[in-house]
């Protein structure tokens, strides 16, 4: 039992899976990017044949990345890291904490990085020099006396041990955020026209209703677009909340690409927008000030009731492919004199004088905003994550843990001391070497330490 | 003098780099060194204005954005980044024959910038998606990464010149490389450079997406292939770590790694189709 048991977890902890499940992980991911994705059935029977869209069924290849066997693979890394880490943490804790005063000497003898002087005086005084040369080169000791001499100690980063295993955790800290976003959040969809209002989106993939639990209203929406005419510039919503149980007014924001609008953990982008058949238009009677507003479709004929006006758009001029009105012709009647016909930009006001009155003529396309809907409580968790991974990188990659000793013993038989100075990294030797040699010269500046 | 004349010069400089340091490894032309050193830095410093003319001349526009928004102003920045790594590694080793193996790589990026009729080098409008400060830190961290595994890469080839049965015979052409073992620990140092950029690269991408599409990662060609290359070059480094591999074989995934970078790079735009696809329009 005990030998299984053992075996079992070695197959976990060992780093051979680790490289086993990275590059399996490399190499089926690179079919999803070879066969597209979360197409309909009938795609893949077009593409691909029947017998291969059955095959691709049955492995789940369509949407491959929430495959079981994907999943599973996922899982298995997952595992094997947490298993690993129980495994080899403790003696790495133990490396971060330990008391490095208990060094037997004969390991400070073979130590990498070794220099050894002799120093006239009494091991205190000479510990006591030593201490202020360490402490000059930014080594903070703790020293020792024990019956043969004394030993200094002094180490910097030891916490960078940890670096490693703070990227292997983030991994862990971004699964997790991914899990809860799964579980607990929603990517919907909803089209939403000027002035319109919804209390519910629509899940992407499925369509799915879902409810909001508020109602959110587009007051407007518009796209602006450079000196070029067809190279959209902004896209911008306002958007507003409408909620009746809140205590204080929610937000109205315009969102843009980039800058969406949240409220109550859900998230509103900016991601396409349809140009209605369809004009809004504000007419104003200049004399006496009354103004209406018209939801206009086009091509038809349209009475101001009350007045003797009648008007329509006859014409329209487009830009897009979309069906982005540029330019629009009107036709306008106030029954007084021959009937205005002209061109005007989307958006603008032209002024249109008859023999009995001058009106203001202004006209909008009408829009409707496709709004992308998140809800993800997850992100944050994989935010952290990400943080926790570059920092553990950085700390595994750049910094090390380095430790320096002097070992001073009284010589027999002579009036002086031996002075052992040595140290070790855990990795950049090279970098370290140059820093222990710094180091060795600073003794050998002081007229106490000679050369042994 | 405007910016494509500018970067126009900056090819034919990097060619000229190139071919120095070449000649200087071939004809172990010694004298060129300092040479070769001077046009390198000259190239740099010319790109380097290029670059920031190119912004300016984007503001007089009207349509102000950094140039790092397109597939041909992100070659552009991929040379200047190879070139920065290059100059601080010959600083730091003090060996030209490395710039042999690194300033090609400077000359093919600005080379298939200026002459590919793939994709547009105009200054053009950004579209809504492509308006965000996300994005150049996205661009900035993804290609640092790119040029060092670029970079790991030429080592890597120099690695296997070298470690072959004529190895340094004193006298002949390979003698003047580095030692493997110095070689060894260039392509780690820099493989490890590069893995902390490119792990950078791949979260403000998804920081962006998240910003713009409220979703940090959708599985697209291009992000599923920018996972694909850190997965490559995590093993990469665990069978070093603590496999104790070196020598042939990290010199081999160095290699295997680069060809994984340019597919995501490339090969995504070109033959597979995605959200990402703008960048080669
Ligand atoms: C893609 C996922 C992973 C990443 C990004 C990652 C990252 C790293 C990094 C950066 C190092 C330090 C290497 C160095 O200093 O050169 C490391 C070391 C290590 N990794 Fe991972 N790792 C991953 C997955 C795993 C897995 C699944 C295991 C499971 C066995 C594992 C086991 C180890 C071990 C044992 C070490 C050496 C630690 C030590 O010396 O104490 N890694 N990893």
């Amino acid at each position: 039992m005990k030998k299984t048991e053992n075996m079992v977890w070695r197959f976990f902890a060992s780093v051979k899976l680790a490289l086993f499940s990275l590059l399996i992980l490399a190499t089926t991911s690179v079919i999803g990017t070879l066969i597209p994705q979360k197409n309909p059935p009938e795609f893949y029977i077009e593409a691909f044949g029947p017998r291969t869209a059955q095959f691709f069924r049955l492995l789940d290849v369509p949407d491959m990345y929430n495959s079981w066997w994907f999943i599973s693979l996922l899982l298995l890394f997952s595992i094997n890291l947490i298993v690993c880490t129980i495994d080899r943490l403790p003696n790495v804790w133990q490396m971060v904490v330990m008391n490095n005063l208990d060094t037997p000497p004969d390991r400070l003898e073979k130590m990498p990085n070794r220099h050894v002087f002799h120093a006239r005086g009494d091991v205190e005084s000479i510990a006591k020099i030593a201490k202020g040369i360490l402490a000059k080169s930014g080594w903070k000791t703790q020293g020792e006396n024990n019956p043969a001499g004394s030993l200094l100690f002094s180490q910097k980063k030891a916490w960078s041990r940890l670096g490693v295993y703070a990227v292997h955790l983030s991994i862990l800290v971004i699964f997790a955020g991914a899990i809860i976003g799964s579980l607990l959040g929603f990517k919907a969809g909803v089209m939403l026209p000027e002035g319109g209002v919804t209390d519910t989106v629509y899940e992407t993939g499925t369509g799915k209703p879902i409810p909001l639990g508020f109602t959110l209203q587009c007051e407007g929406f518009n796209v602006s677009f450079y000196a070029d005419g067809t190279t959209p510039k902004e896209f911008r919503s306002t958007l507003k909340v409408i909620d009746s149980s809140a205590k204080e007014l929610p937000p109205a924001k315009d969102i843009i690409v980039n800058d969406p609008l949240s409220y109550k953990g859900i998230t509103f982008y900016q991601s396409s927008y349809e140009p209605m058949q369809g004009f809004n238009i504000s007419i104003v009677n200049k004399a006496t000030k009354v103004r209406q507003n018209f939801q206009v479709p086009f091509g038809e004929k349209i009475h101001w009731p009350g007045t003797g006006i009648d008007f329509g758009i006859i014409n329209q001029q487009v830009r897009s492919r979309m069906g982005d009105v540029d330019k629009l012709k009107v036709w306008f009647s106030d029954g007084q004199g021959e009937p205005s016909i002209f061109w005007m930009d989307n958006n603008a006001k032209q002024t249109i004088s008859s023999p009995a009155a001058a009106y203001e003529f202004q006209a909008h396309q009408v829009y409707a905003t496709g709004l992308q809907v998140a809800k993800d409580p997850g992100v944050w968790t994989v935010y952290v994550g990400c943080i926790l991974m570059l920092t553990g990188l950085y700390v595994a990659f750049f910094l090390s843990h380095r430790r320096v000793w002097v070992y001073i013993v009284r010589e027999e038989a002579t009036d002086r001391c031996r002075v052992l100075v040595c140290g070790v990294s855990s990795k950049n030797k090279i970098a370290f070497e140059n820093e222990f040699s710094a180091l060795v010269e600073c003794f050998t500046h002081d007229s106490t330490f000679q050369n042994a | 003098m405007n910016s494509s004349q500018l970067l126009g010069i900056t090819t034919l400089a990097y060619l000229l780099s190139a071919i120095l340091y070449i000649a200087i490894f071939v004809f172990r032309a010694k004298k060129l060194g300092l040479f070769a050193t001077l046009i390198t830095a000259c190239a740099f410093l010319i790109n380097t204005i290029g670059i920031g003319l190119r912004w300016h001349e984007s503001y007089q526009m009207g349509i102000g954005y950094a140039p790092l928004s397109n597939m041909y102003e992100s070659l552009v920045f991929f040379a200047w980044a190879i070139t920065l790594f290059y100059l601080v590694l010959e600083l730091r080793y003090k060996n030209r024959v490395l710039g042999a193996f690194s300033m090609p790589f400077a000359f093919l990026s600005m080379a298939y910038a200026s002459f590919s009729p793939e994709f547009g080098k105009e200054i053009k409008p950004l579209i809504p998606a492509l308006q965000s400060n996300w994005l150049i830190a996205h661009v900035i961290t993804c290609f640092v990464g790119y040029a060092a595994f670029a970079v790991a890469s030429g080592m890597g080839v120099m690695y296997l010149l070298k470690d072959r049965k004529t190895n340094g015979a004193p006298g002949t052409l390979l003698a003047s490389l580095p030692e493997l073992k110095v070689i060894d620990d260039i392509i780690h140092k820099t493989l490890v450079f590069g893995f902390l950029w490119l792990s950078a690269g791949i979260i403000t991408g998804a920081v962006w997406a998240n910003a713009a599409w409220g979703t940090y990662w959708s599985w697209d060609p291009k992000e599923t292939w920018s996972l694909i290359t850190w997965f490559v070059y995590a093993a990469t480094l665990h069978a070093r770590f603590t496999k104790g591999w070196g020598g042939r074989r990290i010199a081999w995934l160095a290699i295997i790694g680069f060809i994984s970078v340019v597919f995501t790079y490339y090969g995504v735009n070109f033959l597979l189709s995605g959200l990402h696809s703008y960048g080669a329009r």
